[in-house]
């Protein structure tokens, strides 16, 4: 059994009186990749700004290495957790500047400039997540799936233990979708990066991570493999719909397909892979 | 490429040093008296004693040192609201304490005040105003320690709004010479004959400006939104607030100083940030150097156009800095 990175004991949180987790822990080991799905609103992006210290909880605790994130300064938990979110409004720097502001949490009291080991440690990730050609463009005229490439690239210049993703790959084609996600798992793979990403799409989520959290109105309603939770009695119970999963016949993972209501004969075979 | 980017800062900052040494003597030889330049050296050799000597020095030099003073203060404080607010609209009087300065001033004559204590009531009632406007906007927009932006922002424009209401109705009660002193005041002038408050604003800029300098690379990540600068380690309620303490002072002693001069602190930085890009470690310095440079030669055209009169500085400013800027946006497709 791996170390125990992330662990979050009895944790309710939310924005003033609407408390929106209820009472949620679960444990993450070291090399993990999981991803967090479940409905709008159940309380996926209040999980992560809980882990990022951006929302204090009500009741519970959050403890990044042992240690609760709230008793470690900002600065530190800046080197352990790094965070890539939807860049809905880029700012009007190069690709190569925006990148550099991921070596912030490494700044001495009253240092001024980078050092050459921050510029050498960027340029290995604007390699590593294919921006470098990009390094002299302003954010503001990269495509969308380019920015999240560089916003996951100044998430890694913070060389952190923990990465935080939310929502990685909405509104991209699939040609990004699969560059990021092959760029995460690498990452996970490779560099041994324990990853916690919060996902739409149920069949990236299959596809690309060790296990699961499905959450439903602020509680975890399964947390396991995706043979465990994604199963067509769990996904209609949380999302209300109807739909069938398969294996893909590649990978063996589970898939799941959306049904046109009024498609359904009697004698369709709904059964879920694992019951077949 | 950092050498290459300390090189491009430090030719940025000698060339606007360079302007601003030309803009300072420029200032100096033209006036309602010329003065060329050959003569100064002149002058300077010659001592105390003659008319021109006093005319460089005891005229001309103030109102330079309070130029930049002020110009400098004034843009650095709309460089440092714009980038913590990630708003190009917002400037210094966007807050309200212009307003609340000038409300000071209307009452001070209005009741006067500057009878009882001289001179000096001017700027201190309109310091008192503004300071009364930043307490107000800051209580009002404080919620559980937090800073909330937005609603300070439209706190500010509210009581903007109140207090120019406020304006006009002391204006429209007062009597004539009243009117004419608030008039003038409003629009703002260089013309400072007390040399403590020259002074007193010439290093309450430059402690501005190197007080800002500890929060450069917060404003940096500060430009990526609140919930980035956490992620970045930025401790980002006590920067914020240190931040509108900063730029709030500053605007406060230049309107009590100089009246409202307006412009200086929306164009300079939107200028100068199409010139150096958005960091903010070159572009504070920077925007102080040219806010500076531009109030002094607005300050110049002011007194010489229509000489031995006086246009109101705050009329140059606005309409210079408007055509200069609305070219530049033309010229230059960049997005704000």
């Amino acid at each position: 059994m791996k170390e125990e990175l992330l662990k979050i004991k009895n944790l309710s949180a939310g924005y003033d009186e609407n408390i929106v987790l209820h009472d949620i822990g679960c444990t993450v080991r070291q090399g993990e990749l999981i991803g967090i799905i479940g409905p709008n609103g159940s309380g996926k992006t209040t999980l992560l700004r809980a882990i990022t210290r951006i929302l204090k909880p009500h009741k519970g605790e959050i403890l990044i290495d042992g240690k609760n994130v709230w008793k470690i300064p900002l600065k530190e938990i800046s080197q352990m957790v790094a965070v890539s979110s939807q860049l809905l409004d880029p700012v009007l720097t190069t690709v190569e500047e925006y990148i550099l502001l991921g070596r912030l949490p490494y700044y001495r009291k009253y240092q001024f400039f980078e050092t050459s080991k921050d510029e050498t440690i960027v340029e290995k990730y604007m390699r590593l997540t294919d921006t470098f050609r990009l390094k002299e463009s302003l954010m503001t005229e990269l495509s969308g799936g380019e920015r999240q490439l560089a916003s996951i690239a100044r998430a890694l210049a913070q060389e952190p233990i923990l990465l935080l993703l939310d929502e990685p790959t909405s509104h991209l084609d699939i040609t990004h979708q699969a560059q990021i996600m092959e760029l995460i798992g690498r990452l996970n793979r490779e560099l041994g990066l324990t990853v916690l990403m919060v996902l739409h799409d149920l069949n990236l989520a299959s596809e690309y991570c060790s296990r699961l959290l499905l959450l439903n109105n602020g509680s975890i309603h399964k947390l396991g493999t995706p043979e465990e939770v994604l199963t067509y009695r769990t996904i209609e119970e949380v999302y209300k719909t109807v739909v069938l999963v398969k294996k893909n016949p590649l990978s063996g993972k589970p898939y799941v397909f959306l049904i046109t209501l009024d498609k359904i004969g009697k004698d369709l075979d709904r059964q879920n892979p694992d019951d077949s | 490429m950092i050498e290459k980017k300390i090189t491009r800062w430090l030719t940025v900052l000698l060339i606007l040093s360079a302007l601003l040494v030309f803009v300072s003597v420029l200032s100096l030889c033209v006036g309602s008296a010329g003065i060329p330049l050959k003569r100064m050296i002149n002058i300077i050799s010659e001592g105390r004693g003659t008319a021109e000597y006093s005319i460089l020095f005891d005229i001309r030099l103030p109102r330079i040192i309070l130029g930049f003073a002020i110009g400098g203060a004034l843009s650095l404080a709309g460089t440092i609201l714009q980038g913590m607010f990630r708003n190009p609209l917002v400037e210094p009087y966007t807050l309200g304490i212009s307003g609340g300065a000038s409300l000071g001033v209307c009452i001070n004559i209005i009741f006067k005040w500057y009878a009882l204590i001289g001179v000096l009531a001017y700027p201190l009632s309109g310091f008192v105003g503004a300071i009364l406007v930043i307490i107000l906007v800051y209580t009002l927009s404080m919620k559980k320690g937090i800073l909330r932006i937005h609603g300070m922002l439209l706190t500010g424009v509210m009581i903007s709004f109140i207090s120019s209401s406020l304006v006009m109705l002391s204006m429209a009660v007062s009597r004539t010479e009243d009117l004419h002193s608030i008039i003038f005041w409003i629009m703002g002038s260089l013309d400072e004959p007390n040399m403590f408050m020259i002074k007193t604003a010439l290093w309450g800029a430059l402690a501005g400006l190197i007080l800002s300098y500890f929060f450069c690379l917060d404003l940096n990540a500060l430009a990526l939104g609140e919930e980035e600068a956490i992620h970045l380690g930025v401790n980002v309620p006590r920067t914020k607030r240190t931040l509108f303490l900063i730029a709030s002072i500053l605007t406060g002693f230049s309107v009590s100083v100089a009246g409202i001069i307006g412009f200086v602190g929306l164009v300079v930085p939107h200028f100068m940030r199409m010139i150096t890009g958005t960091d903010h470690r070159i572009l504070l310095i920077s925007s102080f150097l040219a806010g500076s440079c531009f109030l002094i030669l607005c300050d110049t055209l002011a007194r010489t156009v229509i000489a031995p009169l006086e246009l109101p500085v705050g009329v140059i400013t606005g309409i210079t800095g408007g055509i200069v800027f609305i070219y530049a946006l033309a010229k230059r497709q960049v997005l704000l």
